[in-house]
């Protein structure tokens, strides 16, 4: 099993990092995977940051260009579109999760203009211009891990990993916003992600090791 | 979802025009995308307001007046609303969830609309849905429902915490549409069902909420926030109690108190105020003031633990706000 993802890590250009890392890893890998087979159907890069948002000719659907951990592309959607199956679907980043498609559970949250929301009931229509980030661009190009996405590993803060993408970005955005001087703090800021596996308590561990890191 | 246009207006005058043909506003979006999802709402065009210049909190000499695009955790946050009026930053930060405060904006809390889980079951009865359809709640699971302002049509509870606290403060809101500008206390502009539960604002075709305005109170003025739910945290209301009171000389001058979670609107409880006003405070005058705090419920199959859970939340938060000597 091991050698397997080994051989995996590989394939994907990550050098073997010597941590256990199961599907975790394998999520973040996924945006370097994405960012190398992305459609041509996506015309990106050059689509120009003035490029008007329009409506295509039926009237129920638009173009808008969007820029998604650092890269440009502009899309044509069905404006009933989420920015969630946006990512998932449309720009083969599936790293956000799909949970209850209802705003009630945060496997979908990823940060907008640097704000953590839930993307099932944002329309990404509405996202004309807007700087999404999502777990794919949490690591740094070199493939270092985020501090949050190391102390997941060291607190083994999931089991299933399911909801771990969004558990992750919503507490960069915990992070960021200084919701971290207790652990009820950061349970009571954490508390629009479930997590069905029930690993609250390493998951607030995990939040409050990468916030003494970062502060 | 059913198929629908979209326009982004890029001034308010544009946005009435779009709103005056039919288009239905989208501010945050928390609230309408769930419900298109499920069908339960519908609109053919959808006009994004999110461009509108109606995000600012501003404090003038005599009123605190917040944009109706500012959001949740923004207002939350603000210094002054903190300082001023903590009853609104608790009640905003016991709603939802982070994610979904940064999303969601003042105007569209107040125009959320309910969790009944009929009216959100587009196979269920509702005449809040659709008007003589019926009422799957009145026979049905109604454990979460309304005990005060039912009526035979509808005894789905209003969900906003913000609203409650707002109730408590007396806010106005500021409305325009294609005829101009208006105001409407809170209190009138969220409407009690009656026959028309489909009706739940008087908000008028086109119209816009612009911005909610809290007029000056006496100071010093203490307030607070209780909400009681099934689990601790991003959940709604089964009961909460927004409590303003305003204290010198040992004696309660002015007391506003607005309950949550029990009623079709938030619902100020004057009774209670009355046994408040002029009194000094004590652990007895609160529980003595409390004792009305349901009065005038008419408690259904399941829902009827809630008179007493409200009782005990008033009394709880009049002890809290106004400490005891």
């Amino acid at each position: 099993m091991s050698d397997q993802l080994a051989d995996e890590d590989r394939r994907d250009g990550h050098a073997p990092s010597g941590v256990s890392r199961r599907g975790f890893l394998s999520t973040t890998a996924a945006g370097g995977v994405a960012a190398g087979v992305l459609p041509a159907m996506h015309a990106e890069q050059n689509a120009g940051a003035s490029a008007a948002q329009k409506a295509a000719p039926d009237g129920h659907s638009s173009t808008l260009s969007v820029t998604v951990n650092g890269r440009r592309h502009q899309v044509t959607i069905d404006n009933r579109t989420s920015l969630l199956d946006l990512l998932r679907e449309h720009l083969a980043l599936p790293g956000t999760k799909k949970g209850c498609d209802a705003g009630a559970c945060g496997a979908c949250t990823v940060l907008v203009n640097g704000r953590r929301v839930n993307a099932c009931l944002t329309l990404a229509v509405r996202c004309q211009d807007a700087e999404i980030t999502t777990i794919e661009g949490l690591a740094s190009e070199g493939g270092e891990l985020h501090a949050l996405q190391q102390a997941f590993i060291e607190q083994d803060a999931f089991q299933c990993g399911y909801c771990t993408p969004g558990q992750i970005m919503s507490g960069v955005g915990c992070i960021r916003e200084g919701h971290t001087g207790s652990r009820e703090e950061i349970r009571e800021w954490m508390s629009g992600n479930i997590c069905r596996c029930g690993c609250y308590v390493k998951i607030v561990s995990a939040v409050a090791q990468a916030a003494r890191k970062e502060g | 979802m059913d198929p629908f246009t979209y326009t982004k207006p890029a001034d308010t005058r544009a946005a009435l025009a779009a709103g005056a043909r039919g288009g239905r506003y989208i501010a945050g979006g928390t609230t309408l995308v769930d419900l298109m999802r499920e069908t339960v709402e519908r609109p053919g065009t959808l006009v994004d307001i999110s461009g509108l210049p109606l995000r600012e909190v501003r404090a003038t000499s005599d009123a605190l007046r917040i944009g109706a695009l500012a959001l949740m955790s923004d207002v939350a946050s603000h210094p002054r609303v903190r300082g001023a009026y903590p009853v609104i930053a608790q009640a905003l930060e016991l709603s939802a969830s982070a994610q979904l405060r940064n999303m969601a904006t003042i105007g569209g809390n107040i125009l959320q609309r309910t969790r009944c889980t009929y009216f959100r079951d587009v196979n269920a009865a509702c005449n809040k849905r659709q008007r003589g359809s019926g009422c799957s709640a009145l026979e049905g699971y109604n454990r979460a429902h309304a005990i005060l302002g039912t009526s035979n049509s509808c005894v789905a509870t209003h969900p906003s915490d913000l609203a409650v606290a707002l109730a408590a403060l007396d806010a106005v809101v500021h409305l325009r549409g294609p005829d101009g500008e208006r105001d409407l206390a809170l209190t009138r502009f969220l409407l009690q069902p009656g026959d028309t539960p489909d009706r739940e604002h008087d908000l008028r075709p086109g119209e816009l909420i612009t911005a909610v305005e809290i007029p000056s109170h006496p100071t010093p003025l203490r307030s607070g926030y209780l909400k009681v739910r099934d689990r601790q945290s991003y959940e709604f209301a089964l009961t909460s109690a927004a409590v303003v009171l305003h204290i010198t000389g040992g004696v309660i001058r002015d007391a506003r108190v607005a309950a949550g979670g029990v009623g079709t609107v938030p619902w100020r409880l004057s009774a209670v105020e009355r046994r408040l006003t002029g009194q000094r405070p004590s652990d007895r005058l609160w529980a003595q003031a409390a004792e009305v705090a349901a009065d005038g419920a008419r408690p259904l199959r399941h829902n009827a633990f809630k008179a007493e859970l409200l009782q005990r939340t008033v009394e709880r938060q009049l002890r809290v706000v106004g400490g005891t000597r």
